[in-house]
């Protein structure tokens, strides 16, 4: 049992931090403001918890300037979809160890 | 079940949710079938009384039945155009009304890159269709545009169903199958057209409002 339990990613022990992953594997290029809105999570939140998935390379960063407003956009890298794959076939896993 | 456990299955259950959230348009709302249907059978309806006969106990062609009449001040071409265009527009104005509704309901975005992506991939092969069937007309074969507009619409909806309610892909093939059989019993084109358009469009938009939105 503990080999398995070793293998969840630490990275993504938090309920924000999952759910930014979940919306980056099935998009591409998310701006910050459509994850605040789907999340339900302040600016504030929402910004520290990104930086946690950049600074594991999970995450990359976009900024560009559309009608001249600053715009932020995210996607997953390929080691993020990775990692988060591997993230959910190890709960999988410990779901279906426990009796 | 313990505690650790509840708290992975409540995880993988709001991935899966975020996941189905964040990549379908989920807003298109039930009733805006109903009306859409609703219109094509009143268009139908029209055309019928324009032309002086009723569904299915007609074995003449009905577009050659259409070269004889003028009624109502209008020749037949105009008059088809006008009650075509008429039942797209009224279908497409209900329909944004009744989704935009929905969607305003539930604190959900209508303009973005979702809906887009979803206009996009139903265009693709309305748009195709309906040049397609501008080259029936132009060439003169008038009979094979009804079916063609069924098994491109069908088409349309197979394909955007991936960016939207899953439900909308078995219209798609219950269309597609209506077209071809269409295009096998040409000269009923109308009466196709008027199940295809009207009947299933009503059947699927309660069916999708039952499942959908009088629940939540």
């Amino acid at each position: 049992m503990k080999h398995i339990s070793t293998r969840l990613n630490q990275a993504f022990d938090h309920r924000v931090r999952l759910g930014i992953m979940s919306i980056l594997m099935v998009n591409d290029w998310v701006e910050f403001t459509a994850l605040k809105e789907m999340l339900e999570v302040t600016d504030g939140r929402l910004a520290s918890h990104i930086k946690a998935l950049e600074k594991e390379n999970y995450v990359e960063v976009r900024k560009r300037f559309v009608s001249r407003k600053p715009n932020t956009s995210y996607q997953a890298t390929e080691l993020g979809k990775k990692a988060f794959q591997e993230h959910l076939d190890a709960i999988e896993q410990l779901l279906k160890d426990m009796p | 079940m313990n505690a650790k456990q509840n708290e992975h299955l409540e995880a993988l259950q709001q991935i899966r949710q975020l996941m189905e959230r964040s990549s379908r348009f989920i807003s298109l709302s039930g009733l805006s079938g109903v009306a859409a249907g609703m219109w094509a059978l009143v268009g139908a309806a029209v055309v019928y009384s324009y032309l002086g006969i009723s569904p299915f106990n007609h074995r003449r062609i009905y577009y050659r039945q259409a070269l004889e009449v003028e009624k109502w001040g209008m020749d037949y071409r105009s008059f088809f155009v006008l009650v075509a265009f008429s039942v797209l527009l009224l279908a497409l104005t209900s329909g944004i009304y009744f989704t935009t509704r929905k969607a305003r309901s539930k604190g959900q975005r209508i303009w973005d890159p979702l809906t887009q992506r979803l206009l996009l991939n139903l265009a693709i092969p309305l748009l195709t269709g309906g040049l397609f069937c501008l080259g029936f007309y132009y060439h003169g074969y008038i009979g094979f545009i009804a079916p063609s507009t069924l098994v491109f619409y069908g088409l349309a909806l197979v394909n955007a169903s991936k960016y939207t309610l899953n439900d909308i892909r078995y219209l798609g093939i219950m269309e597609i199958i209506l077209g071809l059989l269409a295009l096998f019993y040409l000269g009923y084109g109308l009466e196709f057209w008027a199940i295809g358009f009207g009947v299933l469009h009503i059947l699927y938009g309660t069916v999708m409002y039952f499942k959908y939105e009088r629940a939540a």
